[in-house]
C-alpha cells in the first residue's frame, strides 16, 4: 500500500492513500458513500449515532400511540395515527442507513431490547392527557429539527439523504403539535390548563435533548471534525429556545423558567440553569417510564416471534411452493 | 454509490402513498357535496362508516405493537384508510341530521352504532387481525367495486376513492393468510384457528335487510355479493391449503344496533376523552 505524509503536520504522520481520499472528501464538504475506505472510528460513532436514532423514532412511537385509541376528534386521530406511522418510517430508513455501515437490524434490535443501546430519554417520559401530544410534537419535535436539520448536511451519504426525508416529515409533526396546544389555549379554561400543564412538564426536557452542555460532552469534538455534527450542543439549544420564545406569546403558555430573559448584549434569549441531575437520572435508567417503554418494545419483539419466523420459512420454502403449483396444474 | 439501501423503505412506502400528517383533511367533493343524505341513504352511511371507524380503532392499536416494523406502517396505513373512509361516509351520514363525523363518532351509544360483529371482533393475536382483514376486506373490495356505480353522486365518490385503497388492504391480508398457511408449524396452527374463529361473523356481513329494498340503484344489495366474495378467497384458501371452516354461525345483528360484547370497550376507551369535554372542540 503506498503512504503518503500528511504535509500539514510537523510530527510525521504517516497515512495510506485511502485515508488521505477520506480527509480530502471531508475537508471538501464531500459525501463518504458505503464504499468508500473510512477510518474505524468514524465508521462506529455513525453505527451508533444513527442506531441510537432509529431507536429513538421505535420507541418515541409509544408515548404518542397511547393516544391513538383515544384522540379527541376522528381528524386529530387520522394526524395521530399517520404521525406515529412516519416514526416507524424513520426507524425504517435509519436502520437501513446503518446497515450500510455493516449494522444488522436483528444485532440492533438486540441490543435495544436487552437494554444495551441508548435511545432519545425524552421517550422515558410519560404522556398522561393529550395535550402531552401538542407538547411533543412543538417541543420534542421542534427540538429534534433544530437537532437534525443539520444532520442533512452529514458527511456520510445515506445518513444525510434519510435526515433530509426525515426533517421534512418532522416539520409537519411540528406544526400539528404546535396546532393541538393552539385549539387547546383557545378552548375551555380546562383545555388551557391541560396544555400548560403539559408543557411545564416538557419543556425542561426537551432542552435536554441537545445533550450535555459543551464542556462535558465528549463524543462532540470529534464528530464535529468529522463533519457528521455540525454545531455544538449549547448553540442548537440556543437557536430553539430563541425560536420558543415568540412561539410560546402566540400560543399564550408561559415557558416554566422564571429566569428567561433576552440579553440585548447577545441579542439572544438567556435560559435559567438546567436541572442535569434529573437528565443523569433518566440516562441512568430511573425516568419514570424506562422500564415500561423497554418491556413494551421486548413485548412486541418476543409476540412477534412467531410471525417473522413463518415469514422467513415461507420464503426458504416460495421456489418449492411454486414447483409444487406447476406441477399440479400440468 | 447509489441510494439504493437507504431509498428501498421509502420507494415501497410510496407505492402506497406513505401517508404524511398534512393528508388529513377530507376531500372537498366531500366537504361541499350539494345534497344532504336523505335518512336511508344516511343511514346506509352509517353502516359502512361505523364499519370502517370500528376497524381502525381496532388498527391503530396495533402501531407500535407490530412483529415487524414493515407492519407497524401497513397496518398503520390501512387503519388510516378506513379512518379515511369513516370520516366520509359519516360525514355524509350527518348531513341527513346536521351532525357532524365527531357527533356521530362520539356522542352515540352502542345501540345507535351499525357496525358489523366481524369488525368489533378484537384483535387476537397477528393471524386474528390478518383472519379479520382477510374477509372484511375481500367483503369491501365486491362492495366498493360496485357502490361506483351508485345513483347516489357522493358514495359513488366515496366508493370509486375507497376501493383503490381496499384492494391492496386484501393484497396486503392475502400474503399473510399465505405466509402465515405455508410458514411454520405453529404460523399454520393460529391462521388456521383464527379463520375458524372468525367465520361465524361472516354470515351477518350478507345480510340484507328491509333498508336495502328503498335503496334500490344506490346501495348495493349485500346477499348479492355472497358468490363474488367466494369466488375471490376460494383459489387463496387453496393455495393457502385450508378449508372454509364449518360450525357456528353467529346471530349478529349489528345493523339493528345488537352488538357484540366488544364493542362497549371499545367505544368507551374511543369516546373517553371527548366525553369528559362536552362542547369543547380539539
Amino acid at each position: 500500500m503506498t503512504s503518503t505524509i500528511t504535509p500539514d503536520t510537523s510530527a510525521t504522520t504517516v497515512i495510506s492513500v485511502e485515508e488521505q481520499q477520506f480527509n480530502d472528501l471531508i475537508e471538501a464538504d464531500s459525501r463518504i458513500e458505503p464504499r468508500d475506505w473510512m477510518p474505524e472510528g468514524y465508521r462506529k460513532s455513525l453505527v451508533r449515532q444513527i442506531s441510537q436514532h432509529a431507536h429513538s423514532e421505535i420507541i418515541g412511537m409509544q408515548p404518542e400511540s397511547n393516544w391513538i385509541t383515544r384522540a379527541p376528534s376522528l381528524k386529530r386521530k387520522a394526524i395521530l395515527m399517520a404521525k406515529v406511522q412516519d416514526e416507524a418510517g424513520h426507524g425504517l430508513y435509519l436502520y437501513s442507513a446503518a446497515q450500510t455501515l455493516g449494522a444488522t437490524r436483528d444485532d440492533m434490535t438486540d441490543a435495544l431490547i436487552a437494554g444495551k443501546a441508548r435511545y432519545s430519554s425524552i421517550f422515558n417520559y410519560p404522556t398522561p392527557s393529550w395535550a402531552d401530544m401538542g407538547s411533543i410534537g412543538w417541543l420534542v419535535d421542534g427540538a429534534a429539527i433544530c437537532n437534525q436539520v443539520p444532520l442533512c448536511r452529514a458527511s456520510y451519504g445515506p445518513y444525510g439523504r434519510a435526515m433530509v426525508r426525515i426533517c421534512k416529515e418532522e416539520s409537519f409533526h411540528q406544526r400539528q403539535g404546535f396546532e393541538i396546544l393552539l385549539e387547546l389555549m383557545a378552548g375551555t379554561e380546562e383545555q388551557r390548563q391541560m396544555a400548560q400543564d403539559s408543557v411545564n412538564r416538557w419543556y425542561w426536557p426537551a432542552l435536554m435533548m441537545f445533550g450535555p452542555p459543551d464542556d462535558d460532552s465528549p463524543n462532540s469534538a470529534q464528530s464535529m471534525a468529522w463533519k457528521i455534527k455540525r454545531h455544538s450542543n449549547d448553540e442548537l439549544r440556543q437557536r430553539f429556545v430563541n425560536m420558543l420564545v415568540p412561539q410560546a406569546a402566540v400560543l399564550g403558555v408561559t415557558l416554566p423558567d422564571p429566569d428567561l430573559h433576552f440579553n440585548d448584549e447577545t441579542q439572544q434569549w438567556d435560559l435559567g440553569v438546567i436541572d442535569w441531575t434529573e437528565f443523569h437520572e433518566v440516562l441512568a435508567g430511573r425516568g419514570p417510564n424506562n422500564a415500561q417503554r423497554l418491556q413494551r418494545r421486548r413485548d412486541a419483539h418476543e409476540e412477534g416471534e412467531w410471525v417473522r419466523e413463518a415469514a422467513a420459512a415461507y420464503a426458504r420454502k416460495q421456489p418449492a411452493l411454486t414447483n409444487e403449483r406447476e406441477m399440479a396444474a400440468s | 454509490m447509489s441510494d439504493n439501501v437507504t431509498t428501498d423503505v421509502a420507494d415501497h412506502a410510496d407505492d402506497h402513498g406513505h401517508a404524511t400528517v398534512d393528508v388529513t383533511t377530507l376531500d372537498a367533493e366531500l366537504i361541499e357535496g350539494p345534497s344532504n343524505a336523505t335518512p336511508d341513504i344516511a343511514e346506509y352511511a352509517l353502516w359502512l362508516g361505523d364499519d370502517a371507524l370500528i376497524l381502525a380503532q381496532q388498527l391503530g392499536a396495533w402501531i407500535s405493537r407490530a412483529p415487524e416494523l414493515e407492519e407497524d406502517v401497513a397496518l398503520g396505513n390501512v387503519g388510516l384508510d378506513l379512518i379515511g373512509h369513516a370520516r366520509s361516509l359519516l360525514h355524509y351520514a350527518g348531513t341527513a341530521s346536521n351532525r357532524t363525523e365527531d357527533d356521530l363518532a362520539y356522542w352515540r351509544t352502542e345501540p345507535d352504532f351499525r357496525s358489523l360483529h366481524i369488525v368489533e371482533q378484537p384483535n387476537g393475536d397477528f393471524a386474528h387481525t390478518i383472519a379479520r382483514q382477510f374477509i372484511v376486506s375481500h367483503y369491501l373490495f365486491e362492495l366498493y367495486s360496485r357502490l361506483r356505480a351508485s345513483a347516489d353522486a357522493t358514495l359513488a365518490a366515496i366508493a370509486a376513492k375507497a376501493v383503490k385503497e381496499v384492494d391492496y388492504h386484501r393484497d396486503h391480508s392475502t400474503q399473510w393468510v399465505l405466509r402465515l398457511a405455508h410458514g411454520t408449524d405453529e404460523s399454520r396452527r393460529r391462521i388456521s384457528t383464527a379463520l375458524g374463529d372468525l367465520w361465524p361473523y361472516v354470515d351477518e356481513i350478507f345480510r340484507d335487510d328491509p333498508l336495502i329494498d328503498r335503496l334500490e340503484g344506490i346501495a348495493v344489495r349485500p346477499s348479492s355479493l355472497r358468490p363474488a366474495f367466494d369466488v375471490a378467497i376460494a383459489p387463496v384458501l387453496a393455495e393457502a391449503e385450508l378449508d372454509v371452516p364449518v360450525g357456528f354461525v353467529a346471530s349478529g345483528g349489528g345493523r339493528a344496533g345488537k352488538h357484540s360484547e366488544h364493542l362497549a370497550f371499545l367505544l368507551a376507551e374511543m369516546q373517553v376523552l371527548t366525553r369528559a369535554h362536552p362542547g369543547a372542540s380539539w
